[in-house]
């Protein structure tokens, strides 16, 4: 059972709880096919989207989740909000408050920002990504596409590729496939790794082919171009050559490896466009199930609220 | 079986019931091509299945069974402190133009079938709904009412009714059980 006020990280939920979010992400999959796809569930309930990010399909994909439950969805972008003129996080929460939403999903380049928002506000929080931090709702989703072709997560080889060290969908990834019993490795350049990650319950590997050996899934993540300026390889082409997986250095795999990718993916950097519209790429998958997943997430939290 | 258990209903009761119940299902569908059964999660879908089977021995027909989940569709969301656990529905034909037939083990308030009206109008437009319930307990807060009863019963709302099914490992049985029902569905 799920009986937490807020969604904050993959990190202090229990596998317990783990499975019942995916098993109910899973029965509203169904909800997804129907002709109606909206449920009179949230009714008279408020969504506050707060995105201090840019994001376009974790704040979509959280917008018609709220909207398929009936609750009301309302977004608040960067600069539309007052953040930009200098408001601290604690007067915004109060200022929230005030206007009595049931829940705000917020995203914010700070790590810890959704839990100082939680401790401060009577309103549900849900963490859409804070900083390098985490992103729950990402590795939730993951793990629902995983199980939803492996049949299991437990005792699968995952290798996470790319830019682990500014990553919370590589953090919360972690958190959760370790807990469910996966082995998980990491792979890319010692630059985009960060030290001591082995504490986390993760193999550390810096080839790609030998990283990638013996996988059933590879979950790479895009290459943060904004951040390039700092120099964390000599350029996006020897990245591109050295850890861009194409059909060729995917024949090292097993033969049904799955690829998954949080997108916005970078065709050509970290992923070729081969491999990225091949028949066993999830990328789309994932959207559909981070639908199922938010659903779930909103209903688990709300629903039972008294 | 506890002590303070009373039943009203052997397994020969509900055999004998659902044989009725069939029958009349029979006698008020004369185009049977347009007939589907719906159980409501989830004793409602194996009294369904059993009425099929028995249909189908009546008649010869096969209808098609679907399986609802009312749970979205509940007024007391966010109400209760009881989260229930959401399971899928599963109709896998179009309920546009059918004569429904709605199935459950207990009549109660009439919540749960008001819930599972909506959840069926909102996948399409059926000619019909009509509801068969294994036992009629009385106490409804809603206008709604039961084509077909297996038994009427009179209880007291300090007292709950439960329909034990051989599907779910336990023996066939309706009883009454001296506390009230945990939810008032």
């Amino acid at each position: 059972m799920f009986k937490r006020k807020d969604l904050l990280g993959i990190q202090e939920l229990s596998r317990e709880e783990i499975c019942f979010i995916l098993d109910t992400a899973e029965s509203f999959k169904e909800v997804l096919t129907r002709p109606i796809k909206k449920v009179p569930t949230l009714r008279g309930k408020t969504v506050i989207n707060l995105f201090h990010e840019p994001s376009t399909r974790t704040r979509v994909s959280f917008e018609i989740a709220g909207k398929r439950l009936s609750a009301d969805t309302i977004n608040i972008s960067p600069s539309a909000s007052s953040l930009t003129k200098g408001e601290s996080l604690k007067d915004m929460a109060k200022t929230l408050e005030a206007m009595n939403p049931d829940i705000i999903v917020i995203r914010h380049p700070i790590p810890g920002a959704p839990h100082f928002l939680a401790q401060k506000a009577k309103f549900a929080v849900i963490n859409a990504g804070d900083g390098a931090h985490e992103h729950p709702t990402q590795a939730l989703l993951d793990l629902l596409t995983i199980r939803e072709h492996k049949g299991k997560i437990e005792g699968l080889k995952v290798a996470i590729v790319g830019d682990i060290i500014h990553s919370r969908v590589a953090r919360s990834d972690i958190f959760a496939l370790v807990k469910m019993g996966a082995a998980v490795k990491v792979v890319g350049p010692p630059t985009l790794i960060p030290p001591l990650i082995e504490k986390l319950g993760v193999v550390v590997e810096y080839n790609l082919e030998r990283g990638i050996a013996d996988c059933d899934v590879i979950i790479l993540l895009r290459i943060q171009l904004e951040r390039q300026n700092r120099l964390f390889f000599p350029s996006i082409r020897e990245y591109s050559r050295l850890y861009g997986l194409t059909l060729a250095k995917l024949s090292k795999a097993q033969k049904d490896v799955l690829i998954m990718h949080p997108g916005p993916i970078n065709r050509g950097i970290e992923i070729d466009p081969q491999v990225a519209d091949a028949p066993f790429s999830l990328i789309l998958d994932q959207v559909t199930n981070g639908l199922a997943v938010r659903m779930a997430l909103l209903y688990l939290i709300l629903g039972g609220e008294s | 079986m506890e002590k303070e258990w009373r039943t009203i209903m052997t397994k020969e009761d509900i055999q004998s019931a659902l044989r009725k119940m069939s029958r009349q299902i029979l006698a008020e569908h004369s185009h049977l091509n347009d007939v589907a059964l719906v159980g409501i999660r989830s004793k409602g879908v194996e009294l369904a299945r059993r009425l099929s089977m028995i249909i189908q021995e009546l008649s010869g027909a096969l209808l098609p069974i679907g399986a609802i989940d009312v749970t979205l569709y509940r007024d007391d969301i966010g109400g209760s402190s009881c989260k229930p656990v959401l399971k899928k529905t599963e109709i896998n034909f179009p309920v546009t133009n059918k004569d429904i037939v709605l199935v459950d083990d207990v009549l109660y308030t009439g919540r749960t079938i008001r819930a599972a009206l909506d959840a069926l109008i909102d996948l399409g437009r059926p000619k019909t709904i009509k509801l068969a319930v294994l036992v009629d307990r009385g106490h409804r807060e809603l206008p709604i009412c039961a084509n077909y009863i297996g038994l009427t019963v009179d209880t007291s709302q300090d007292e709950s009714v439960k329909v034990t099914l051989e599907e779910a490992g336990e023996e066939d049985g309706v009883f009454i059980l001296p506390h009230p029902e945990e939810t008032r569905w």
